[in-house]
């Protein structure tokens, strides 16, 4: 078998007294849709920041693509590989929506120390913005202010802004929060254009979405995994439903 | 009117360079030549509120010990000439070296923090750097160093001629207004704003952020060190009051004054700043009770300061 794309092992983080990340191990492989699924307070974001690289684990390892990136800060992280999208929307408001994503294509387009010449009209990096924006479906609003869109445009320019600075792995954290159905549908759409392109980690609390996107799946309670596999097998864990009784979400 | 399509900055800016060029022909004209020597200081001031613009503005860097280039700045041609140096290269080369390099050290370590304790780390190296020279017993202390001749450019310039220098000042501000137009729109510029929106996003996207909003307060500090020098020789005198830390107040006001993120705004800021404090220093010699409530009426109502005002003025008038 070859190498996974992304591997976690052991991976241990303690806040105070509360274990966000409990021995969680993991492993991606290439073109895979790997879904996290778990209550809330399931330390999934915190999985998350870990794996970018803005939270330090206390204790594991984590490997892309065969490299060690356990210690390396975000902005390593994302140039070797790894890309991210905020459960919170976090966009810049007061660019334009181009400006935005041409922001995260110049941040791998070589170094920023150039002082004169302008970035707002630089085709080399507004050019693959526009790009990126025609396939997310935004480019009719490319250049109005990104304060100004609505929350499910939002939703997708946080992807395109991720999705600029070509990951090889692309973590999502809850990319459908807050949407209505109609977005919702158009956002599972999309993520399903996306798979096979991208290797993509997706956290989610919509079910429906994450069983009809997964390849596999992994449940994560209280910071521990207690299952991990393909839908069909999670569907059918007992553990998992235990887990999860009550609000009967598993479909 | 073709003066009619250009944007409220174009105009301010060309409006702002155009009554600082003819300064010193009309005050020759009405005998008031004690204004060339006024508005060389007001430039110069200028010259400081628009670097500090550069990191508070677009990059969200709340420096409060600015005036501390400005000291360095006027202390690398005050000391230079105490030894008989009065190389203009030397003396501008030095100021230029010995600011860049404090605020690199000062950028350094300050920039780990932000928000409040940013605010206070910066002032606190300021402080440092103001008792600092009033310990050199050797150029004065306390009571400061004459400096007994003007930088000497290689003859180029007589800076002993009030206009030279006027205009030597303006061409400076008109080439740091050149210079910070054109940097807050390159890529550098874009990261320093990206920086200020949105720092974790700018990590996760892939930018060592540090680097640049080092290299951002490096280059302002920079800029105010040279502001620094020609205050040195406009005053041709230098001693620690110069970087007082209310000083460093005084300038972050003239920013906020003026409209901060606008490069033109903070010096219009130092046009009103030093022309309001001029005026209402001739009325009584309690001025600042006066001083005190425009600025909080103008932080208060004026949103992007008197910038912010004229331009949502003309706004109004165009639509109306």
């Amino acid at each position: 078998m070859a190498e996974p794309l992304l591997s976690v092992t052991e991976l241990f983080k303690h806040f105070g007294g509360v274990v966000a990340t409990d021995n969680v191990s993991l492993s991606i492989a290439e073109g895979e849709l790997h879904a996290i699924i778990g209550p809330n307070g399931a330390g999934k974001t915190t999985l998350i920041a870990q794996l970018m690289g803005e939270l330090r684990p206390d204790h594991g390892s984590i490997r892309l693509g065969g490299g060690d990136v356990t210690w390396l800060p975000s902005h390593r992280r994302s140039r070797s590989g790894m890309g991210r999208s905020f459960q919170i929307t976090s966009i810049f408001p007061d660019f334009t929506v181009l400006e935005n994503v041409a922001l995260a294509v110049q941040a791998h387009a070589g170094h920023s120390f150039r002082f004169w010449r302008s970035a707002r009209t630089d085709p080399a990096l507004q050019e693959p913005a526009r790009a990126i924006l025609e396939r997310v479906g935004l480019a009719i609003r490319a250049d109005v202010p990104a304060a100004v869109l609505a929350h499910g445009e939002k939703r997708l320019l946080e992807i395109a802004i991720a999705l600029a600075t070509r990951p090889r792995l692309l973590l999502l954290d809850e990319p459908m929060a807050g949407m209505g159905p109609e977005d919702a549908a158009r956002m599972v759409a999309f993520l399903k254009r996306l798979k096979g392109a991208v290797t993509l980690l997706l956290v989610e609390h919509d079910m429906d979405a994450v069983f009809a996107l997964a390849d596999r799946i992994t449940v994560l309670v209280y910071g521990r995994v207690i299952a991990s596999g393909p839908p069909e097998m999670i569907r059918a864990d007992t553990d998992v439903r235990k887990a999860y009784l009550g609000d009967d979400e598993v479909p | 009117m073709r003066w009619r399509n250009l944007s409220p900055r174009a105009l301010a800016t060309v409006a702002v360079l155009a009554g600082l060029a003819i300064v010193p022909p009309l005050a020759l004209l009405t005998g008031a030549t004690f204004y060339i020597d006024v508005f060389t200081r007001i430039m110069i001031f200028g010259i400081a509120a628009l670097s500090l613009d550069l990191i508070l503005g677009y990059g969200g860097m709340v420096s409060f010990g600015h005036a501390a280039y400005l000291g360095i700045g006027a202390y690398a041609v005050g000391i230079l000439a105490f030894y008989g140096i009065h190389d203009g290269f030397l003396q501008f080369g030095t100021a230029i070296l010995a600011s860049a390099l404090a605020a690199l050290f000062i950028g350094f370590v300050s920039l780990r923090t932000s928000g409040v304790y940013f605010i206070m780390i910066t002032l606190a190296f300021a402080q440092m750097i103001y008792f600092l020279s009033v310990s050199l017993n050797t150029y004065g202390g306390d009571n400061g160093l004459n400096i007994d001749r003007h930088s000497d450019f290689a003859g180029l310039l007589d800076l002993d001629h009030a206009n030279t220098l006027y205009y030597l000042v303006f061409a400076i501000l008109v080439f740091c207004l050149c210079l910070g137009r054109r940097l807050v729109d390159s890529r550098f510029g874009m990261v320093i704003r990206g920086a200020r929106s949105n720092e974790r996003r700018m990590s996760a996207i892939g930018f060592p952020v540090l680097r640049y909003k080092l290299t951002a307060f490096a280059i302002a500090g920079v800029m105010c060190g040279v502001a620094g020098a020609l205050l040195a020789n406009q005053q041709l005198f230098v001693a620690p009051a110069i970087m007082e830390w209310t000083r460093s107040g005084e300038i972050l006001m003239m920013v906020i004054l003026g409209g901060m993120g606008t490069l033109i705004g903070p010096i219009v800021g130092a046009v009103a700043f030093l022309a309001l404090e001029t005026v209402l220093a001739d009325l009584t010699e309690h001025w600042q009770i006066i001083m005190g409530p425009i600025l909080v009426l103008v932080v208060l109502f004026g949103r992007g300061g008197i910038f912010g005002l004229l331009s949502r003025w003309r706004f109004a008038r165009h639509r109306g």
